[in-house]
């Protein structure tokens, strides 16, 4: 098929974007997002035009390294990442706009590239359970009941790809850290620093400037993993006990 | 004989190897065999206990004055870097990545290998230790095949003390299942995603020790050379990605935790950015890259389909389990709705071939099956190029015994993940798979501390050799990444550092200066060669030949031919490449060029090695040496060895790379021939 893509272009951190206009063509249903803007790279490159910059790894929908905006959807049209997402989702013809995400705390590298390192420090300000290496007890010293390792697990499973933070009108990574909230407070292990941890990852979170959370929901309609919404009821309730109890 | 291969009191149950046959006689040099490899001596079940003991400490204030840089956060980087951290190391690490949670051993899927004996089925440390060295066909060292195996319930303890999210029984205590190779339940798995959940639980580990300031992370940086000064690895040169500065960071001690080289293949199941750069810089100062030919070939990938694809896409070996897999009897029957062909025109051939362990047969012999079946003609799928390349893999069973319901809890994301790919629904059509690179088992020459030849430089995980021999056993990587970063390098690391702090040097040491000046001249070049032609196309290239010549089935003529192939693609690569952009911004294309560069080096490297050695090993086929019925027919007797290659120079200045060999010498395990019949 033939595509025309608007892609918004922008040569660093601190030089004005734009979008730009490309045409594209021999593209296979098959072929994944990227691939396609592989094909269009190897275009640009033959005509002596800087190829668009953009991030991505795994290409099997687990690292999160993949964050376009495309049709002003988080990953596109379909619940999966950007690499996951094939142009059999397309029709001849389509036109495709292409952008970076978009939230302050995410600020523009190059092109379709933001920084998302953010997020690292939400995981450092707590997001972790103390252990040691060496020091661990046998491991089924500490039984887990199964509903509960299937819910941690379940949620656990949150990419870090910032999805939720772009699709969400408050720039709020909510589901992020409520995510992690759950995953870590779901376990025996994790109990010791349930309370300090909700608060330290607040704190962190409010001082990126994250927004608030307003329960819209387009985070976990965004999420390529389905995170639920109610991770952030659950951030929010250990976030009140935290408070209340003086953590 | 002395050190690793001879052990006081022990009788050796093989001797040294001569090499008879000499392929590769006019594309190396002859070397001087490596005798230490510094291994304890004495019973093996004691060795590293022995060990541990015998390394010297480094008292906890000295630490803080130690400096370690660690080049990669996957599983070994991301779990020494948190232990050393937590230690009170002054620990520098790097990552190509945008954070240390996105390295690839997040996409590991199927799960990881302990001898906890959870089950009661007969298994121990010996037997997960024999078990590995059988499945590496004989060419692993088994004094440090043993150690990961005696560690391996300790990762287990670490990571649940982590909060991995393991799956667990009824009870709440933690579920084993089987894989490929072996006839015990020792796989801890959290669903398909246990890569995914282990390296969080180091990567949260590793953010603590940031937090703790033991720590500092330098992201969107790649390693592009190795600082040595007075014979010792001191530091490296890296490149920050996003503003394009070339940086000197010296330390103590340099760790290469930078994972395989896959991707030289161009299609392999690894992540885009997986590249070899690091270690071969390493290399190219004087440490040797031990078996590049042992390439891991995964039998259960999702088939390619089009010229246009960029990488493979792996479904986990675990499916093994449930899945059955065949191939139609009759040609005829390739292209039908498989679901109309009768059971008795199916051929079930791994279970009527290997009787005794049936679908679960290790990675090279189903691979290797699954290519003769196709090339028989009787593989199914669309035609690439003339061939049907793909076998089914078909739960219909699976789904019979445990329900659509079971079958979705133990695998559904790999379901879903397969139909997100083919637009097939495997729920209701069998699934369709081939095999596909995915794991290296050469890297850097490593001694029993796994420090390379060059003093200061450790390197581990997939990065390093050690471990796997020929072929490695399905949920083996993440217990090696994990037992190197969390047990044995900070037990081996100590007595190194305990002769630190090392000489203080600074940026305007010789060595360091002519490091730096040699990265910028590099990247000056890549931009200023004004050709035609993308680093990609090239890349592209490379893995043609490579996967033809020196991927599933190997020979002597194919190799020679890849050589002179190779030869030619290097100089057409430094004349005619295009990388358009600057040096001082962020440039993909100037990463990739880099990372190709030293791909094609090592690819010709990877022939020579896979020239050598004429015989079958792992998933190392060579069509010169096979059983009368098509088996794989490995030579103990002349290349029980393992092949440690120095940099001899450029090949296209008249270079030749120097083959060290070091004897395998095994007192605990006799060698047999592999049978799984």
């Amino acid at each position: 098929m033939n595509l025309t893509l608007k892609i918004w272009r922008q040569s660093g951190p601190t030089a004005p974007g734009a979008i730009h206009t490309y045409q594209v063509g021999d593209v296979s249903e098959d072929m994944s997002f990227l691939e396609m803007l592989d094909h269009l790279n190897e275009d640009l490159n033959e005509k002596g035009e800087e190829p668009v910059a953009f991030d991505s790894d795994c290409r099997e929908g687990i690292c999160g390294s993949c964050d376009l905006m495309i049709d002003g959807q988080a990953h596109g049209p379909e619940v999966t990442t950007s690499c996951q997402l094939h142009m059999r989702s397309f029709k001849d013809g389509d036109s495709i706009t292409v952008e970076p995400w978009r939230a302050d705390p995410f600020p523009v590298i190059k092109d379709l590239i933001v920084d998302r390192s953010a997020f690292d420090r939400i995981i450092q300000s707590g997001g972790y359970i103390s252990a040691n290496t060496g020091s661990a007890p046998e491991a089924n010293s500490v039984p887990a009941p199964r509903d509960k390792a299937m819910r941690a697990f379940n949620v656990a499973t949150c990419i870090g790809c910032g999805a939720c933070v772009a699709a969400c009108p408050n720039g709020s990574a909510s589901l992020f850290l409520g995510a992690k909230i759950t995953h870590l407070g779901e376990l025996p292990q994790g109990q010791p620093e349930r309370w300090s941890r909700v608060t330290a990852m607040v704190a962190q979170h409010d001082a990126e400037g994250f927004g608030g959370c307003t329960n819209i929901g387009e985070c976990t309609a965004a999420c390529p993993k389905e995170i639920p919404l109610d991770v952030i009821s659950q951030l929010n309730k250990d976030f009140r006990t935290a408070v209340k109890n003086g953590h | 004989m002395a050190g690793s291969t001879f052990h006081e009191g022990l009788t050796p149950l093989n001797s040294a190897p001569t090499q008879t046959s000499d392929d590769a006689h006019d594309y190396y040099t002859k070397g001087d065999k490596i005798v230490d490899a510094v291994a304890p001596t004495g019973p093996i079940a004691d060795r590293w206990t022995t060990r541990r003991f015998e390394n010297r400490l480094v008292n906890p204030a000295n630490r803080r004055k130690l400096t370690v840089i660690i080049v990669g956060t996957g599983l070994a980087g991301g779990a020494a870097a948190a232990t050393l951290g937590e230690a009170g190391y002054n620990v520098k690490s790097f990552c190509y990545q945008d954070s240390p949670r996105r390295a690839h051993s997040i996409a590991a899927q199927g799960g990881i290998n302990a001898a906890k004996n959870y089950k009661e089925d007969g298994d121990s440390t010996f037997r997960l230790f024999y078990d590995t060295v059988k499945g590496g066909d004989y060419r692993a060292r088994e004094s440090n095949v043993y150690r990961l195996a005696e560690v391996s319930t300790n990762i287990i303890d670490q990571c649940v003390a982590q909060g991995v999210p393991f799956a667990r029984d009824y009870g709440g205590l933690l579920d084993n299942r089987s894989f490929g190779g072996v006839q015990v339940s020792r796989t801890f798995y959290a669903r398909g995603q246990t890569g995914q959940q282990l390296l969080i639980g180091a990567y949260q580990a590793m953010e603590r020790q940031v937090a703790a300031g033991t720590v500092t992370q330098y992201t969107r940086h790649e390693m592009l050379e190795l600082v040595v000064v007075d014979g010792k690895a001191r530091g490296i040169i890296a490149r920050d990605l996003v503003t394009g500065e070339i940086e000197t960071h010296l330390a103590d001690v340099v760790v290469l935790a930078s994972g395989g080289y896959g991707n030289v293949f161009f299609l392999s199941t690894n992540a885009m950015g997986s590249n070899v750069t690091a270690a071969w810089r390493a290399h190219r100062k004087g440490a040797y890259m031990a078996n590049p030919c042992y390439t891991q070939i995964h039998p259960t990938c999702i088939p390619v389909s089009g010229e246009h694809q960029s990488k493979l896409t792996l479904m986990s070996e675990s499916l093994r389990n449930d899945g059955r897999i065949w191939v139609p009897k009759n040609r005829d029957d390739c292209d039908k709705d498989p679901r109309d062909i009768p059971e008795e025109d199916r051929d079930y051939y791994l279970e009527r071939i290997y009787p005794s362990f049936g679908n679960l047969v290790p990675r090279d012999i189903a691979s290797r099956q699954a290519k003769n079946v196709c090339d028989e003609g009787r593989g199914v799928g669309p035609l690439v190029g003339d061939f049907r390349r793909g076998v089914y893999l078909d739960f219909t069973d699976a789904i019979a015994r445990y329900g659509k319901a079971g079958v979705e809890e133990k695998y559904d994301n790999l379901f879903d993940m397969y139909e997100r790919i083919t637009g097939e629904n495997p729920y209701e059509v069998p699934m369709r798979i081939y095999p596909a690179v995915h794991y290296v088992m050469g890297g850097l020459w490593v001694d029993y501390h796994l420090q390379s030849n060059l003093p200061g430089l450790f390197v581990t995980g997939e990065a390093n050799f050690s471990d796997h021999g020929a072929n490695r056993l399905g949920a083996s990587a993440l217990m090696q990444g994990l037992a190197d970063g969390y047990f044995v390098l900070p037990n081996t690391i100590r007595d190194f550092l305990a002769d630190g702090p090392f000489p203080a040097i600074d940026e305007s040491h010789p060595e360091v200066v002519a490091a730096q000046t040699s990265v910028k001249e590099r990247v000056d070049r890549f931009l200023s060669i004004g050709g035609t032609r993308s680093a990609d196309s090239f890349h592209r290239e490379l893995g043609n030949i490579m996967w033809e010549y020196c991927g599933m089935e190997r020979t002597e003529p194919g190799l020679r031919k890849a050589i002179d192939m190779i030869r030619e693609l290097k100089q057409a690569f430094w004349s005619d490449l295009k990388v358009l952009g600057t040096g001082d911004t962020l440039n993909q294309s100037l990463e990739r060029a880099g990372r190709v560069a030293d791909f094609i080096e090592l690819g010709e490297l990877m022939c020579i090695d896979a020239l050598n050695r004429r015989e079958s090993c792992g998933g190392h086929f060579r069509g010169e040496s096979q059983t009368e019925d098509g088996e794989a027919l490995r030579h103990d007797e002349e290349f029980a060895y393992v092949a440690a290659w120095e940099w001899g120079g450029d090949s296209l200045e008249g270079g030749q790379p120097v083959l060290h060999k070091e004897d395998l010498i095994y007192t605990a395990i006799e060698m047999k021939q592999r049978s799984y019949k």
